[in-house]
């Protein structure tokens, strides 16, 4: 089977559901001409046009309002946000709008939206390009998040996220992108929403990672299992709905966790994780419940400093260890 | 000459809002309903005109100052009564509240508790419009405050450039909450701004029904043409607080008095005895059907069930 970049398999899903759908439209700012920041729309507005691959002025709160409000017509939008960082200037309209129409209107009416953003830091973009926001995203309900780390995770995934009609947060890593090359379908295929991975399998640590943290857990993966420490990575893919009975069915096989994660430690989704881990499998615990985030800081500029904020290969497997000897 | 029914109708349907409003205020007043409500009372011409312009299929968006525009554009009053005291019988199944009526089949894509909150939306729903190549239009309501939220500015923007079948209209009722719009821009009318966007503004007298009900359909004809969006400010005052806390310290019962001397209803009912539209009696007539109307809608609410406690986690997701 042929290998695509991560970056290629979410614009081949884009491209194959707009093929199929008219009702879906693509809204943000330079994703036509430009092409998109990342790249990731080049030449889609000459095989669409400038009525489906729509170009912005900077109004983050008024794109993702006019995509609710298109949604709530029937229509399909799909708003790319530059910077995970910029969903702060949409919350609004993200938080207090799109995830509680259903609700609020008692269930009658649907707001059936995507918003795709690049997240993550490791490129020196700085603080406000840089952040990992899934856990302000998380906690607002009637929202759904995903983080797919995998060229085949993002298209499968970004295909249900297109059909789900719920407002979805589909967060991509901007380090994925055109470093990470996978085995791609070429058909259209779907990956059920709220449904982890266990990436690798192993008997001694569970090891839980998301986004970007899948790629360097598995590398590290190679590293422990030459010390004779098995690990079984699992990639949750769905922030939420989360997937805890994967995660609760390896804890209960190596009674031993590791959360890793790049947003900060106060707050962070392996927060979330950990505390339901422990509420449903105390028992099988060995150890306490570790985790491996960034650090309570912004995301600083010099490489030094970014390397030191973001979890590096060396202080996750330096992390497992730790934990294992306990 | 108007249609007349037309004209009989736009007198219903401010007597609905009034009389609905007024029930709604009797029921905080005796503590029967849970938090607050914004009361449309003196605003009605400016719902009822520019909705009564409209076509069934044509949308419209709406405020946490709400009811009146969700009775005029045909709200079924027992539910959203219901709604108002929180029963499983209302619009939302009593998890929405007041201010978030709304009723897609009927074009209203609803009211909203963020100040601006609906700008956005209405002008997606606008760029859906014209996507579907429909020549159907959308009616954005808002305050004089919201014109200084941002996302006012981006979304007429956007119309603007794009050139979108919506007309926003600004109720300007001088104050936002409590702060007077003298005190919170540097402009005298607030449908100049439209100038920053390069499309018409216009400003009239929204306790004027008929006035506001030509105005906006003479927009609406140009705009199914050319979709070119507009912004019409309509002047009018609200008789009650701002919500059922207000202790209305920012303005004066003189001031209160001498808009209720305006009443657009008051003033309606005038033009259609001095028009042979309708005799007096008729006109009391309607008023005791809409008064009927208004204490089975009460009624309907009163006997309504709540909803179970189970119901809370429902619907979170579709």
């Amino acid at each position: 089977m042929r290998e695509i970049y991560y970056l290629d398999a979410i614009k081949e899903a884009l491209s194959q559901q707009m093929e199929a759908d008219e009702k879906i439209f693509l809204i943000g700012e330079d994703i036509g001409v430009y092409g998109g920041a990342f790249g990731l729309t080049v030449g889609m507005i000459d095989k669409f046009g400038e009525d489906r691959i729509m170009d912005t002025p900077i109004s983050e709160q008024a794109i993702v309002g006019i995509a609710i409000g298109a949604a709530l017509m029937g229509l399909k939008p799909i708003v790319e946000i530059m910077f995970s960082d910029f969903l702060m200037l949409a919350l609004e309209q993200i938080a207090n709008q799109a995830a509680k129409i259903h609700y609020m209107f008692g269930g009658k009416t649907a707001v059936p939206l995507v918003i795709r953003t690049p997240g993550g830091g490791g490129t020196g973009a700085a603080a406000q390009h840089s952040q990992s926001l899934e856990a302000i995203v998380n906690h607002i309900p009637g929202l759904k998040v995903i983080m797919p780390s995998t060229p085949y995770d993002a298209k499968g995934l970004f295909i249900s996220a297109i059909a789900d009609p719920n407002p979805v947060i589909f967060i991509e890593h901007k380090l994925l992108y055109k470093k990470v090359k996978g085995e791609v379908p070429e058909n259209v295929y779907t990956i059920p929403l709220g449904k982890a991975d266990i990436k690798k399998e192993g008997k001694d640590i569970t090891v839980v990672a998301t986004s970007f943290m899948v790629q360097k857990v598995l590398k590290v993966a190679d590293n422990l299992l030459s010390k004779g420490i098995d690990i079984e990575v699992i990639d949750p893919r769905t922030i939420k709905p989360l997937d805890l009975e994967t995660i609760i069915e390896s804890v209960k096989k190596t009674g031993r966790v590791v959360l890793v994660e790049e947003a900060c430690y106060t707050g962070g989704f392996t927060s979330f994780m950990a505390s339901e881990i422990q509420a449903k499998a105390f028992d099988w615990l060995d150890a306490p419940i570790t985790r491996i985030t960034g650090l309570d800081c912004p995301i600083p500029y010099s490489p030094v400093l970014e390397n030191a904020v973001i979890p590096s290969e060396e202080r996750i497997e330096r992390g497992i260890l730790e934990m294992y000897k306990k | 000459m108007l249609d007349k029914d037309i004209l009989i109708k736009m007198l219903k349907k401010m007597l609905q809002i009034r009389y609905f409003e007024e029930q709604v205020d009797q029921f905080y007043i005796r503590g029967e309903v849970h938090g607050t409500g914004h009361l449309y009372i003196g605003m009605e011409a400016v719902a009822v005109g520019a909705i009564s312009a409209l076509e069934k299929e044509d949308f419209i968006t709406s405020t946490h100052r709400g009811h009146g525009h969700c009775i005029a554009k045909d709200a079924d009053l027992k539910l959203m009564m219901a709604e108002m005291l929180g029963k499983v019988t209302g619009y939302s199944k009593g998890k929405g509240g007041s201010m978030h009526i709304a009723d897609i089949s009927l074009g209203n894509l609803g009211a909203n508790g963020i100040v601006g909150g609906g700008i956005p939306i209405a002008t997606g729903a606008a760029l859906a419009l014209k996507k579907m190549k429909k020549d159907q239009v959308v009616l954005c309501f808002f305050g004089d405050g919201a014109t200084n939220q941002g996302v006012f500015h981006e979304s007429i923007n956007i119309a603007s450039i794009w050139n979108l079948p919506i007309i926003y209209i600004i109720e300007n009722n001088k104050y936002g909450m409590g702060f007077p719009v003298e005190k919170a821009v540097n402009i005298d009318k607030l449908s100049k701004r439209a100038c920053a966007y390069g499309i018409e503004g216009i400003t009239i007298d929204g306790n004027d029904v008929l006035g506001v009900y030509q105005t906006t359909q003479k927009l609406i004809e140009k705009m199914r043409n050319d979709s070119i969006p507009v912004i019409l400010e309509c002047i009018t005052y609200r008789w009650k607080g701002h919500s059922k806390m207000d202790a209305e310290l920012y303005r004066t019962k003189e001031e209160v008095a001498f808009w209720k001397k305006k009443c657009p209803i008051i003033k309606y009912k005038k033009y259609l005895i001095k028009e042979d539209i309708l005799k007096p009696t008729e006109i009391e007539n309607i008023e005791k059907e809409v008064r009927a109307e208004i204490a089975d809608a009460a009624k309907f609410a009163k006997d309504s069930p709540f909803p179970d406690p189970e119901d809370a986690i429902e619907d979170v997701y579709v």
